[in-house]
Formats: C-alpha cells, structure tokens, sequence
C-alpha cells in the first residue's frame, strides 16, 4: 500500500466510523462496538504495515496541498516514535472498544459512545502522525473537544457534566496557549513543518523568543497531562464510563501532553528554562499525586491520582538534561499504558458487578472474582514496582536517573532521590490498599450487588494487558526492546545513549532504592491502617485544598464577578459618556499621531482666498454655531440654520468643480429638511425659563445642579473645540499637499474609453464601481421599509396628540379638522402653481436621468427631484388630495428599482461576462440625434426608481401619522387627560 | 481659500460634536447632520480644490487630471451623501418611536435622575 493511502486511511477511517456509528439506531450496541472494533483493528494493521519502514529506521510521509500561498501543508509522517504512539492509541483502542460492549449497559445510547470513541481515536491519531505544528495544534483541540464528549457521556449526571466542563476548561485553554507556542515556534523557524522544526534546534533555544514558545508550549502539555496546579480536571474527568478512563487517562489523552513534550525535546530541551518549568512540575506532581491516591476511597479516584503520580515521574524524566532519561521517560510511557488500562478496566468490572468502587464497602472479592483479583494483583504490583514486571524496570531506570541527573542547585539541595524513593513508597501504599481493599479481609456485607466473575470476553483485554506486563517485565529486551529501539532513536537520532534493558543489572544503588520503597511502602500501609479504617475523605495536611472549589471560584471570578466588576466601573449604558469615550479616543488618537510625526502644511501654496466665498462661508458658520445654539429650544429656528448651511456646502460644491455633487446635495437637503419638519410634531415641547434662582433648601440643591450642568457643558465644549480643532487642522493638511492622482487618472482615462460617458463621476457609480451602488441602494430600500414598518406601529406620546395650537381656532377649537386638506383655501395661489408645476418638474427630474452619463445628472438627482415634486403636491393639496389623484405604489417603486438594477447586472452574465460588466454604444436616432445608449442607463434607471419609491415611503408614512392622530384624537384625546407642559429648567442636560 | 475652507469644516464638526453630546434626540439628529457636512467636505477636498476644472469630460477623450477635477472623492461623496440621507430618516423615526414609547425625548430614553 502506498504510503500516502496508509496514512491518510490511518486518520480519516475512525472519523468516517465516527459518523457511521453516530447514525445507527441508538439500540444498536453490538453493531456500533462491531463497526468501532473492526476499525480500530484495521489501523492497527495499518500500523503494523507501516513497522518495516520504521524499523529500518524510515519516516512514512505524505503532503497534500492545503493552503500553499502560507507554506502550509497537510503532512502525514510516521517515525518510530509516532509509529510506537500509534500503535498505543490503536491497540488499547482495540481493546476498549471489546471491554465498552461488554461494561456498556444495554440502556444507554452505546452507538454514541462508540461515535465519540472513534472520533477521539482519530483525533489522537491525528496529533501523533501530524507532520505540521498548526495541524498538531488543531487535532489537540480535537481531543479536548471529543474528550469533553467522552467524559460528559453521562449527561444526566451533575458530576459528569461538571467533570466535562472543567476538562473542556483546562485543557482547551491549554490548547489555545500551544496553538499560539505553535505560531511562535513556526514564527521563529520560519516553517510550521515538523521536520524543518526538529532540524532547527539551535536556532530555536537561541532565539530570543524562545522563553515564550517555551512557556507557551510547555503550558499546553502540562495542562493536557494533568501537571500541577492544572492536575485538578483528572480526577473530576472519572464521572466518566470507565472505558472511556481506561482509554484517556492511559493511553492517550494525558499522554498527549507527553507526547508532545518528546516530541519537542530535541529542540527546546537541554536549557535551564526547560529543565525548571518541566522538571519541577514533574517533580511536585510526582510526590504530591502519589500522597493524596493513598487516601482515595473510590478505587477510580486512587487510579486517577496515581495516574497524576506516574505522569509527573514521567515529566519529571523529561525535565532532566539526559539523553537516558529520555529513553527511560519513552519506556515507562508504555508500561504505564499497559497497568494502568488492566487497572481501570479491573476497576471497571468490580464496579460493573458489585455496584460499588469504594474502598471502604469492598472487601474479600478475591473469593467471588478469583480470577480477576489475580489479573488485578499482577497488573497493581507492575505500578507499584515489583521485580519481574515491566514497572520494575522502567522504575529502576528511573532510580537511577534520579541519582545521576545534573540539577541546576547545588548537590546538597538535591532532594530528587528522596522525592523519586518517598513517591515510590507511596506507590507501594496505594498499590496495596487498591488490591488489599478490595480483594481481601472478610467477605463484603452490603453490596449493591452480589459479586461474580465477569463475562470471558470482558476481563480479555485485562489478560491480554497483563501478560504484556508479564512479558515485559521478565524479557524486556526480547519483546519491548526493538520498538523502544526505533521510537528512542527516532527521537534522539545519532545522540541514542547506550542502554541496557535487563531485569538484574547487579546490586546496585537503584536495586536497593526499589527495595527500600518496597519495604518502605509495606511498613506505611500497615502503620496507616487504623487511619484508613476511619473512612475520612481526603487526604490529612491538604485536606482543605480542594482542586474543585478552586476552580469553580476561579471560573465564577473570572467569568461572572470579574465582569460585572468591569461592566459597573468601566461600561454605561447611557449614549452620552459612549459618545465622549468615542470622540476623545478619536481626538487622542488624531493628536499622538500629530504628536509621533508631527504636523506641518504641505507643499502647496495657498490659493488666494475669494471674498464671495469667503463671505459665504461666514454665513455658513454662523448658521452652523447658530444651530448648535438654538437645537434646544427653537427646533425649527435650527432646522432652518442647519438648510442655510447645506446651501453653503452646496455652493461650495459648485464653486469647486462639482456640480453632481450640489445637484445631490440641495435635492436631499429639501428632503431633509421636509422629514425633519414632519417630524418636528411629535417632539415634546420645550420653554426656556427665565427662574433659576431659589431662596430656599431646594433653590441651593438648584444652584448645584446649575453648577454640575455648566461644568459638563464646559467640558463638552473643549470636546468640541478639540473635534472642530483637529478637523480644521487636518483638512488643512490635506488641502495643502499635492493630491494623489493615480486613481483619478485610472477613472478619467477610462470613463469615455470603457464607460462610454463623458461625466466620470456616474460613470464610476453605475458602471466602474456598480456594485458599490447597487449595495447601497439595497440599503437605502432596507432603511425605506424599515422606518415603515416602525411608523406602522407608531404610539405617539401622549402629550403630543392634541391638534396642534396653530391649527386650532382662537376658542380652542380644531378649525381644520380634516388634516388631509389642510390649506385649500387660503394658500391658493401658490397651490394652482405648484399643481402647475408638477409635470415641469416631473420633466426635469427625466432630463436629469437621461443625461446623467454625459452630463450632471443621474438616478438619484433625478429621483430625488421626483419626490420633491410629489411632495410639494402633499404639503399644498393635502393627503386625501393628492392621494385621490395620485396613486402611489413605493413598494411597487423600490421592487422595480431593485430588480432593474441587480437584472442589469445578471445581463452580463448569459455573455459570460462578469456582475454588473456594462456594454454601451451610440445609438442615431431621427430628430433628436446621437443618443448614448449604455445598459448602464437600465441601471441608473433601476437607481431612479428605488429612490424615488424609498424617499415617497418614508415621507408619506411620517406625513400619515398626522392623519391618523387627527382621526384618533377625539377618541383618546377624550381617555388621556392633557398633561401639564410644565416648561423643563433650562440646566437639564 | 484652503484656509476658508478648512476652517468652514472646523466649525461646522465643532457644531456637530457639540449638538452629538447634547441629551436631546433633535439635537442628535441636527447634530449628525451638521457632521455630515464637514466629513463630507473634507473627503471632497482630498480631491483638491479646482475651481473651474472642467467636470464633464470631452467626448472621446481620455481625461487627465490636468483639465478635469478629480472625480474619485466626488462619487465617495455622492455615495455619501445618499446614504447619510438614509441613515437620518432611520435615525428620525426610530428616536421618535422611542419618544412615544419612553414618553421623553432625552437620548436614553429615560430622564437623568435629580
């Protein structure tokens, strides 16, 4: 089989069996534990096919393109290391998935648990074989996802739950750090490819970003592998079904971490950086897991904590600068697999048929289950260290590496012996208590279940483990050797320390530590006895140390108090201190810029200032402040002040060589201000005072107020000044300085050329830059219907629903009572104008659309005009008027605009040319001559439409409002009592 | 004329900051739209000031940047300026659907306590 077919079979088989599991009916166990198994022995042959090339000391690759332009690729890659990894991950998947069926209860959804299984199992697979560091990164994430699944199984359960979310928790953020350890690492590499990386051990510990990848990375395998303090998620994670612990918690999900750990070694190991964050995490979990798995009284919680234990012995070897340690660490990563699974699933079966995994309730199995109290004595006495089984060795190797390692503090500190020979006595001790508890002593009295040997084919894979133990432990270098051969090689290439496995190696110093430890152990069990049979939870010191309550603070500070903390000092719900926040950030921004790179006008000479502009633009200023001053309290003397200084940038358009612009701007500046004054009614009516000053209590409470309110208008003031400051300054700048000419020599060359108009400006708004309109007036039709749909629904205030006083009589009587025709007799002559003058302006409004390519014009000039000349038909005839005359359709408008525009543009494509491509030719007609005819016209003529639709919706459905006030206001007018306007103190901003 | 003009725009964004910290709702608007003004001023003279710079371009002729004024800043602004239309209709009649359902026209919809 070709290499790339094995590999890429190797990943992707156990998420397509993922899928196909999580389909089946959820009754259907044995097809879903069928389908699991089958896969999961499928790649271990695939594994087993892939053992030639290893052990010729080969790397199995492949690399399918992926995202090419950022140098990445999808790399498979296979070294005896990944090889030795995989063949973990899938053998005692294998044998899972045989012990799943059996402990699974028929009335659970099995199939999902077999769905989640698989799909961890190629997550797994996919960090071992990864041959890319963001790939590594992304199907370490994937584990802590289906992990989170896997333990969260259980979900009716408030401890699985809880055990699932502090998992996801740890080592998700775990995760995120080694994602961003990953971009550092290919940062200072320049490559995210695992090979380039493993060559470039000298670059990266050299490089000054080397302490950050270092502790970024670092930080992900430690949480991964439980390492203290992230050590807490293990023994919550036990909520889990045990298969799922005998899988995550031996063979894979906390091994990652370690995985990860060898994996880099080569290259960020061998400093002292290294040799502190690893090695003293190693070592404080090593002696800490092991003390507190002594007083578990749940046989899957004394499991966890030893599996913390036996983790930190392996980062501990880790941590040390030596080549051996390596080794020893890749050796008792396999053995610890091997006990630690028999141990879970042993465990597992006591559970699955006594009802029970307390200690404290267990007792004198070994006469009900003899055969699996046997299977459960060989596997605990392989983690305790016995000799002739595989946990000997490896701990010896231990020992020794303990005695000889190089620590950075000086010789007499060295406590690492001492911990290395305390932790393995405590070993010993829980290693005694899981066996002697549950197994011997007198025969249980109150189980849940009357206790018999399981089915055959459950303790199988415990069998199979166990005598790999065996195996192991008496013939080390016959069975383990050669693969431990391969994968310390594949790590450590040409630097491979001479080794010897052997169970006897001599007396030696290490020999009489496991001894010592042994006896050690032995002495503490029995001494601890008495302790024991009180049944306290917790072990005694630390008893109050709780890794759950901890976190769970941790997680309600960071999440909820710290939040609300933030929110109450730093957030507001109020508009006008966001919109100071807004501005000042603006003008701190446009000052430090100033202020880095300084500010000077440009290389222009100044223009000669005109005196008519000049003057124009004193009357525009003053309207400007003059609106800022009266929007208080004369609304409609601002509204006014605010269409004289439109007129001005108006002129100022024109006077600049701009007429599309002023045509556009003095169009939408009557409209503007016609909306404006309909809405004008509805705004609560506001006096200025003249009293403010009290004699009293109340009138000094006044003065304050009146103090407060002048110092925020004092500092709203310097906000403005700063605003109006800056902008003057910078438009200055910009005016000042040559403009930049290559787009506008893009567009003017093009305009006629390939746009076929001569007015470059609607050439580049319906045909260079269509889509861009077409946007827009989607937006301008979004906002038409949605301030419809608001004024549908529109309740005015109360007290704007009397007839307003100039419509009323002088006794208070509404003198035109029929607001759909307001004026007919007394403003006629300026009616039969405007009648007059509708089909004129109706006129123009065309001859702006038509000849809006060549010259000043176009849709939405033309459009506007159109409103303007209907609405002039509403403010003079009336509502009923009009409308009994007119029949509007805006809906009708804004549909057809919008499909003649974006129908414009998919004209292009049965050409086969792209959205919205324009063609345009010159089109003799008799009389009136040569006419442009570019389809761009269909456009503008799709732009016309919306916008005379949208702008009539909007006015007339503000304008109807009055109409509908003044039929209803008899009715409500007569329920709601008119309130008192009392006039609003002026200080009340 | 640079100096007018820049000076134009300083004024009327001054107004426009001003009016956009003011608690009332018509304030805003007015506001929003005196702000409109000076932005859309100052992105127009990106473009540079020319007077009398021919706008329509002779038929069958490439343009250059010689004899017709720039006319990039000119469609940003036509843009913007239909857009700022629409966005102050929306502006409006949301605020006055909040007048009549808050009863007040302050822009929080509530009245700052005392």
């Amino acid at each position: 089989m070709p290499d790339a077919l094995l590999l890429l079979a190797l990943v992707i088989l156990p998420f397509a069996g993922a899928v196909v599991a999580g389909l089946l009916p959820s009754h259907a166990r044995n097809a879903a534990a069928g389908l699991a198994g089958a896969i999961a022995l499928v790649s271990l042959g695939l594994v087993w096919a892939a053992y030639p090339t290893v052990a010729a000391g080969g790397v199995l690759r492949a690399e399918f393109a992926w995202m090419p332009t950022l140098g990445l690729n999808l790399v498979l890659r296979v070294d005896g290391f990944a090889w030795l990894f995989a063949g973990m991950v899938t053998g005692i998947g294998a044998l899972v998935v045989l012990y799943a069926r059996y402990y699974m209860s028929s009335d659970d959804p099995v199939p999902r648990f077999f769905s989640f299984l698989l799909a961890f199992m190629g997550s797994m697979t996919g960090i071992v074989i990864s041959g890319n560091l963001i790939q590594l990164a992304f199907f370490w994430e994937l584990t802590s996802l289906f992990s989170f699944l896997l333990i969260g199984y259980w979900h009716h359960l408030a401890a699985a739950r809880d055990g699932a979310r502090m998992a996801l928790t740890i080592t998700a953020t775990g995760g995120l750090a080694l994602f961003a350890g990953m971009l550092v690492l290919g940062h200072i590499v320049g490559s995210y490819d695992l090979d380039v990386v493993l060559a470039a051990g000298d670059r990266i510990r050299e490089h000054p970003l080397y302490l950050v990848a270092l502790i970024l990375v670092v930080l992900g395998a430690l949480t991964k592998s439980a390492q203290f303090p992230f050590h807490v998620w293990l023994p919550h994670a036990m909520a889990a079904p045990t298969p799922v612990s005998a899988y995550l918690h031996s063979a894979t999900l906390v091994k990652a971490g370690i995985f990860l750990l060898i994996r880099l070694w080569p290259v960020m190991a061998g400093t002292d950086a290294w040799g502190w964050t690893v090695g003293l995490a190693g070592l404080i979990t090593l002696v800490l897991g092991a003390y507190i798995a002594i007083f578990q009284n749940d046989l899957k919680g004394l499991l966890a904590y030893s599996t913390i234990s036996h983790l930190g012995l392996i980062t501990l070897l880790l941590g040390l600068k030596s080549e051996l340690a390596l080794v020893a660490a890749i050796f008792h990563t396999m053995n610890h697999a091997a006990f630690k699974a028999s141990l879970f699933m042993a465990a597992g079966i006591i559970d699955h048929e006594t009802g029970t995994r307390d200690i404290r309730r267990l007792s004198g199995l070994n006469r009900s289950m003899p055969f699996t109290a046997r299977l459960a004595l060989v596997a605990a006495a392989a983690m305790a260290g016995v000799p002739l089984l595989n946990g000997f060795i490896s701990k010896e190797m231990f020992f020794a590496e303990a005695l000889s390692a190089e620590v950075p503090v000086s010789p007499l500190l060295n406590i690492l012996p001492f911990a290395a020979l305390l932790a393995s006595a405590f070993s010993v001790t829980y290693s005694l208590r899981f066996i002697h508890g549950a197994f011997f002593g007198p025969d249980p009295t109150d189980l849940p279940r009357k206790p018999h040997e399981p089915a055959t084919w459950m303790r199988f894979p415990v069998e199979i483990l166990v005598l790999t133990c065996i195996m192991v432990g008496v013939l080390p270098a016959a069975t383990v050797g050669p693969f431990l051969d391969i994968a310390a090689r594949s790590v450590l290439g040409a630097a491979t320390p001479v080794y010897s496995l052997a169970v006897w190696h001599g007396f030696n110093l290490p020999l009489l530590m496991s001894v010592a430890a042994l006896g050690g152990g032995v002495l503490l069990y029995t001494f601890l006895q008495r302790y024991l049979r009180t049944g306290q939870d917790g072990p005694p010191w630390i008893r109050r140390l709780e890794g759950q309550r901890i976190f769970e603070r941790t997680m309600v500070y960071v999440s909820w108090r710290l939040a609300r903390v933030l929110e109450q000092r730093a957030g507001t719900r109020r508009l006008q201190p966001q919109l100071r926040l807004v501005l000042g950030t603006a003008i701190l921004a446009g000052g430090g810029a100033v202020w880095l790179r300084g500010f000077g006008p440009g290389n222009l000479p100044p223009t000669p200032v005109d005196p008519i502009l000049a003057m124009i633009w004193v009357v525009g200023a003053a309207c400007a402040l003059g609106a800022a001053w009266q929007a208080k309290f004369h609304r409609l003397a601002a509204l006014i002040l605010v269409g004289g200084a439109g007129l001005v940038v108006c002129v100022t358009f024109v006077w600049f060589s701009a007429p599309d612009l002023a045509l556009t701007q003095l169009t939408v500046e009557v409209v503007t201000t016609v909306l404006l004054l309909l809405g004008l009614r509805w705004l609560p009516k506001r006096f200025q005072s003249q009293d403010g000053q009290g004699r009293d209590g109340q009138g000094r409470r006044r003065q304050a107020a009146e103090v407060l309110t002048r110092t925020r208008r004092l500092r709203d003031l310097g906000i403005a000044a700063g605003a109006g400051t800056g902008m003057a300054a910078m438009a200055y700048a910009v005016m000042t300085r040559t403009p930049p000419d290559l787009l506008a020599r893009h567009f003017l060359e093009r305009a006629y050329t390939e746009g076929g108009g001569t007015n470059a400006v609607n050439v580049i708004l319906v045909d260079f830059r269509g889509f861009d309109t077409l946007g827009e007036i989607v937006v301008v039709a979004a906002v038409a219907l949605a301030t419809f749909a608001l004024l549908r629904r529109f309740r005015p205030a109360p007290d704007s629903l009397e007839v307003p006083e100039h419509q009323r009589d002088a006794d208070g009587a509404v003198s035109h009572g029929n607001a759909g025709q307001p004026g007919t007799d007394w403003l006629l002559v300026p009616a039969v104008l405007t009648r007059l003058l509708f089909p004129v302006i109706v006129l123009v409004a065309i001859f702006l659309l038509l000849r809006g390519h060549d010259l000043p014009g176009g849709g939405f000039s033309a459009g506007m005009v159109v409103a303007i000349a209907i609405i002039l038909q509403y403010m003079i005839g009336g509502t009923d008027w009009t409308e009994d005359r007119l029949r509007l359709r805006p809906h009708l408008w804004i549909g057809t605009g919008l499909l003649l525009a974006a129908g414009t543009g998919l004209a292009a494509w049965p050409f086969g040319l792209p959205f919205l491509t324009s063609y345009f030719a010159y089109v003799d007609l008799p009389l009136i001559g040569k006419v442009p005819m570019a389809s761009a016209l269909i456009f503008d003529i799709g732009v016309f439409a919306l916008v005379v639709g949208a702008t009539l919706l909007m006015l007339v459905a503000l304008a109807h409002q009055s109409v509908r006030a003044h039929r209803a206001t008899p009715r409500i007018a007569a329920a709601v009592p008119v309130r008192d306007h009392a006039p609003m103190p002026a200080g009340d901003d | 004329m640079e100096l007018v003009l820049s000076l134009g725009i300083g004024i009327l964004a001054g107004s426009g900051v001003w009016l956009l910290l003011r608690p009332r709702t018509f304030q805003v608007i007015i506001g929003l739209a005196l702000l409109s003004y000076a932005v859309n001023l100052f992105i127009f003279s990106t473009g540079g000031l020319r007077t009398g710079a021919a706008a329509i371009l002779q038929a069958g002729e490439a343009g250059t940047l010689a004899r017709y004024a720039d006319p990039l800043p000119q469609a940003l602004v036509l843009t913007a300026i239909v857009i700022g239309f629409a966005t102050t209709a929306l502006l409006l009649v949301v605020l006055l659907a909040t007048r009549g359902l808050t009863r007040t026209d302050h822009v929080d919809g509530r009245e700052r306590e005392p």
